[in-house]
């Protein structure tokens, strides 16, 4: 029969097509390597821009009344970390294309260069940009999780002070806004940007230079951030409630600016994905047969796009109260405490699941892999993710349960929360099945993905705790919901990415990682984890409200155990950072180009991927599960000269590869 | 398996039928053989965990028993973990199960794909229906918790919908400032205090205020919890039913000393209550006069705007109904 692949070839967008473009350069590099931006330009950039911002803010409202009244002039601080921004995006070369457009000059084609320099500049090879977010994600998680060691080393003691409450509170805020707006919502943009295009079978991202600009603007958050501390930090928690915030010092100006850029960067990131996945899609790539992964990821763009809107709204309103004297949420002048909670959830809501989707996705994906059987009802994980998706956006206001807004919408919200679980179930539904007399390999991203089960079903389970709202009287704001959301985030999400890790390193950077190292660190992690927040859930139910420095006597034994394998589990981590460093820059061990034995249209491509991905644009012929088949179709035609041994001469960057045996078969154990 | 060389004509075969047949009555009957050793297994597990969850542990779950709210939280909470452990427990059983059967290293047969292996309509129908039905019974079983018993002690707002029955109804005025609790009694001169004092087998309507930031009134054992907004009242309701003291603390990060802003409370006798209400009110009397006059919500502190609060040792009121500083604004 014809294949059906003349109507869907058009979807390849006209005007660039990747095909046009010469797979070999001559010249790798244009101009002088170091004067070209790069992360030292950025920084300096960074630096000239918050002297310039702050001596503005100065220039402009120095002499206001409650400039010299507070000693705090709020305009400075938040001109020099805009300007801030400005100068680091300046630096990294983000403003260069759109500047020379606007002057009529036409900017020089993204070159592919070979040079390690390449992960310190904006680029457009979205394999370099997931890599950079790789890297990205990795150092916001262990910021985060230094922070978070510190606030276990105060709760030692229920009354004895390692920090003063002032240090304490601003290290709360700082774990919190790193893990939540940064180490978690950024992982989309780790795995979401390197896989995607392999695995839609597209060359190319469609927006390179919006996909690099989010993560450089990442970046730029990233260091406002963690400018707080020195600017006294902030006290109101990742959550920053108004009016609290309004009295704040001069950190929240960096809360409130970080969490604008931020959100500008998860806007342009979710667009970008998005506008991949729906019109980079390879001929025959229909939607019953892209990757589970890829839906989630759509998923979590609706999400990024929408959502996060209405945080940059909010914290632009935030900031106009602290430096204009607007009153958005002032009461006495109009306006409402509640307006920020609202924003803010009406964001938060969504971007739980921004953090939980792909973490599904990669459970999904990689579930048939090691089960060596097809994944389980597929259009019912697919159905299941867009169904979060959208009942998202409709839960907010089981975080006011409380609050004493709306008490009659309580019900409706309790419905609306509890309804979310059943699409969330599916995952169960699907891996489950998937498991269903299957032929289970251990290998290390497999051990992650089972205790990402165990560990999100508890964090699941414990939210329909949550949403009741009797009982939520008593857990409401408590070590329960502490312990709950690290469940689902830490234990879901972070789980699921360092399975995902273990799993398309070997193709993202060619080397195989250390298996017993990594079995290592899946045992410690697992166990060490559940340690450090089981007691959690017990510590929030008899009486433990969150954020506290001081609680009660006979609760000192459930958070020492917390805090001595909170420990363990940080140092579980080293276990990882040991492996990656060892298995790919000191002893590197060449990876097979297809080590488990996918399917998947990603591992069918040479390691290292070429700079443009594919020779010639795939014909995709099948959805990539059809694992156990004897008659299974092919998934993919890549083409009469096979790029899987194309072997040398054929791979632009990086050596070539020559030991891939384009054997798709599971290694015989 | 993946064949790149193939046609793609090969490509629009029919799906491919189930693996052969002779494996075909085998794998029946060992799936049914599955099936039944899976629910043996879950309904003995979870029946004894449920047992055993209720004799050993239902009895003492938080917040304990000592006012109508908490007993009715506490009841709830019961009644979300008899159901949630058996639907835990299907998911661990099944999991474990699989582990130790379905394991590479035991060798069994190659898993069979195709259609069979994609999906099934009973399963996929039985599990939707399945969750709908439990997660509509939560809702509903929630939402009447929550109107029956008055809102279940959680923060109603300044117009609760959900009102008790009883004509004799205490109110206590809770106000959350940076950073300490104290307690308005209105019934007894508006006095000001930093007792919380409730008589037993009455109900109590708390009203619950901030003069500057957001705070969240949490008197644990009394299963009661609103948040303290400026500027607003919010109100929620229940009915002490032990004697006893219990813990208060504040439940919303509200600045630097959030971490120690609790007190304690006690539940009196209703006669022991009225004599120490009529003694504090007589010898709060002189203050009380200095009090602005009592009211549901007051206007937020000027001061506490710049994370200041008023000291113990200096007189903080002005006759204006304003604590603290007077208002730029108004002033």
């Amino acid at each position: 029969m014809a294949l059906d692949t003349t109507d869907t070839s058009s979807r390849e967008p006209s005007g660039f097509h990747p095909g046009q473009t010469p797979l070999r350069h001559p010249r790798t590099s244009v101009g002088s390597g170091w004067l070209r931006p790069h992360l030292g330009w950025a920084i300096v950039g960074a630096v000239v821009g918050y002297l310039f911002g702050h001596w503005l803010g100065n220039v402009i409202a120095g002499g206001y009344t409650v400039a010299q009244n507070s000693g705090t002039n709020n305009v400075a601080v938040v001109l020099g970390l805009a300007f801030l921004v400005v100068g680091w995006l300046t630096g990294i070369g983000a403003l260069n294309y759109p500047l020379l457009k606007l002057v009529g000059r036409e900017p020089a084609p993204a070159m592919p260069e070979t040079s390690w320099v390449r992960y310190f500049r904006m680029t457009e090879d979205h394999k370099v940009v997931g890599m950079q977010y790789t890297i990205g994600v990795l150092l916001f998680l262990f910021t985060g999780g230094l922070f978070a060691m510190a606030i276990r080393t105060e709760l030692l003691s229920p009354t004895n002070r390692i920090f003063g409450p002032g240090v304490y509170i601003a290290i709360v805020g700082e774990h919190g806004t790193i893990m939540m707006m940064m180490a978690s919502s950024v992982v989309v943009g780790t795995l979401g940007n390197w896989l995607v295009p392999l695995m839609i079978g597209s060359r190319r991202m469609a927006y390179p230079r919006v996909e690099a600009f989010s993560f450089w603007i990442f970046m730029s958050g990233y260091v406002v951030i963690l400018t707080a501390p020195f600017l006294g930090g902030f006290p109101t928690g990742w959550t920053g409630y108004a009016p609290l915030q309004t009295q704040a010092g001069a950190g929240m100006d960096a809360y409130l600016v970080g969490f604008a850029v931020i959100g500008i960067g998860m806007i342009a990131a979710g667009f970008n994905l998005a506008a991949t996945i729906i019109n980079y899609r390879a001929p025959g790539m229909t939607w019953s047969r892209v990757p589970i992964f890829v839906w989630s990821i759509l998923a979590t763009c609706a999400l990024l796009t929408l959502a996060t809107p209405t945080l940059v709204v909010a914290g632009l309103f935030g900031l106009l109260d602290r430096t204009a004297q607007t009153a958005f949420f002032v009461s006495e002048h109009g306006g409402s405490a509640f307006l920020w909670q609202n924003l803010f959830w009406f964001f938060g809501h969504p971007e739980v699941y921004i953090m939980a989707l792909p973490g599904f996705g990669i459970v999904m994906e990689i579930m048939p892999v090691f089960t060596r059987k097809p994944l389980f009802a597929y259009k019912v994980a697919a159905a299941g993710m867009i169904g979060v998706a959208l009942l998202s956006f409709f839960v907010w206001q089981h975080h006011l349960f409380q609050s004493g807004i709306n008490p009659d919408m309580r019900p409706l919200f309790m419905l609306t929360t509890e309804l979310i679980s059943i699409p969330t179930g599916f995952l169960f539904l699907v891996t489950l099945g998937t498991l269903w007399k299957a032929k289970i390999r251990f290998e290390p991203p497999m051990l992650f993905m089972l205790g990402m089960l165990f560990n999100f079903l508890i964090g699941g389970v414990t939210g329909v705790f949550l949403s009741d709202v009797p009982v939520n009287v008593t857990v409401h704001g408590s070590f329960f919901v502490l312990a709950h959301f690290h469940y689902t985030i830490m234990g879901g999400l972070i789980f699921a990415f360092f399975g995902g890790l273990y799993y398309w390193l070997p193709k993202m950077t060619g080397a195989t990682l250390n298996r017993s190292l990594s079995k290592w660190h899946f045992w410690t992690m697992f166990i060490f984890f559940n340690m450090t927040f089981f007691p959690l859930f017990f510590v929030g139910l008899l009486g433990q409200p969150r954020r506290v420095f001081e609680y009660a006597q006979n609760l000192q034994p459930w958070n020492d155990f917390s805090s001595i394998s909170a420990y363990l589990l940080g140092a579980s981590f080293f276990l990882f950072i040991c492996n990656f460093i060892w298995s790919i820059y000191i002893d590197p061990k060449r990876a097979p180009r297809n080590p488990w034995g996918s399917l998947g249209l990603e591992w069918q491509t040479p390691t290292p991927v070429p700079w443009f991905n594919f020779e010639r644009v795939p014909v995709v012929l099948a959805d990539p599960y059809h694992y156990g088949e004897q008659d299974a179709p092919p998934v993919a035609d890549l083409g009469e000269s096979e790029l899987v041994t194309a072997g040398a001469g054929r791979a632009v960057v990086g050596p070539p590869d020559g030991e891939g045996d384009g054997d798709p078969r599971p290694p015989t154990e | 398996m993946v064949d790149h060389k193939s046609t793609p004509e090969e490509a629009d075969a029919p799906e491919p039928s189930a693996p052969s047949t002779g494996e075909d009555g085998a794998s029946q009957a060992s799936e049914a053989h599955h099936w039944w050793r899976l629910i043996t297994i879950w309904l003995v597990v979870s029946v004894l965990a449920d047992v055993l969850f209720l004799a050993l542990v239902g009895p003492h779950v938080p917040p304990g028993r000592m006012t109508s709210t908490a007993q009715g939280a506490s009841f709830d909470f019961n009644v979300l973990i008899v159901m949630a452990l058996p639907v835990m427990i299907a998911i661990w059983v099944y999991m474990v199960y699989a582990i130790v059967t379905w394991r590479a290293s035991r060798g069994g047969p190659e898993p069979a794909g195709g259609a069979q292996a994609r999906g099934h309509f009973g399963i996929q129908a039985g599990w939707i229906g399945l969750t709908t039905v439990i997660v509509l019974f939560l809702a509903g079983f929630g939402t009447y918790e929550l109107v029956q018993p008055e809102g279940a002690g959680g923060g109603q707002g300044p117009n609760p919908i959900w009102t008790p029955t009883s004509h004799t109804v205490l109110q206590v005025q809770a106000i959350g400032q940076q950073w300490k609790w104290t307690y308005r009694y209105p019934s007894f001169g508006g006095f000001e205090t930093n007792q919380l004092v409730v008589p037993e087998n009455a109900t109590i309507a708390f009203h619950v205020t901030s003069l500057d930031v957001i705070h969240s009134f949490w008197a644990y054992q009394l299963g009661v919890k609103a948040d303290a907004n400026p500027g607003q009242d919010n109100v929620a309701y229940t009915t002490p039913k032990q004697l006893g003291t219990f813990i208060v603390r504040c439940a919303e990060l509200c600045g630097l000393w959030h971490g120690a802003m609790y007190n304690s409370g006690t539940v009196v006798t209703p006669a022991a209550f009225e004599s120490w209400a009529k003694t504090t009110e007589a010898q709060l009397a002189a203050n009380t006069k200095l009090l602005p006059p009592f009211s549901y919500s007051y206007v937020p502190d000027a001061n506490g705007a710049d994370g200041g609060y008023y000291p113990d040792n200096v007189d903080p009121y002005s006759t204006v109904e304003t604590y603290g500083a007077p208002q730029p604004a108004s002033g």
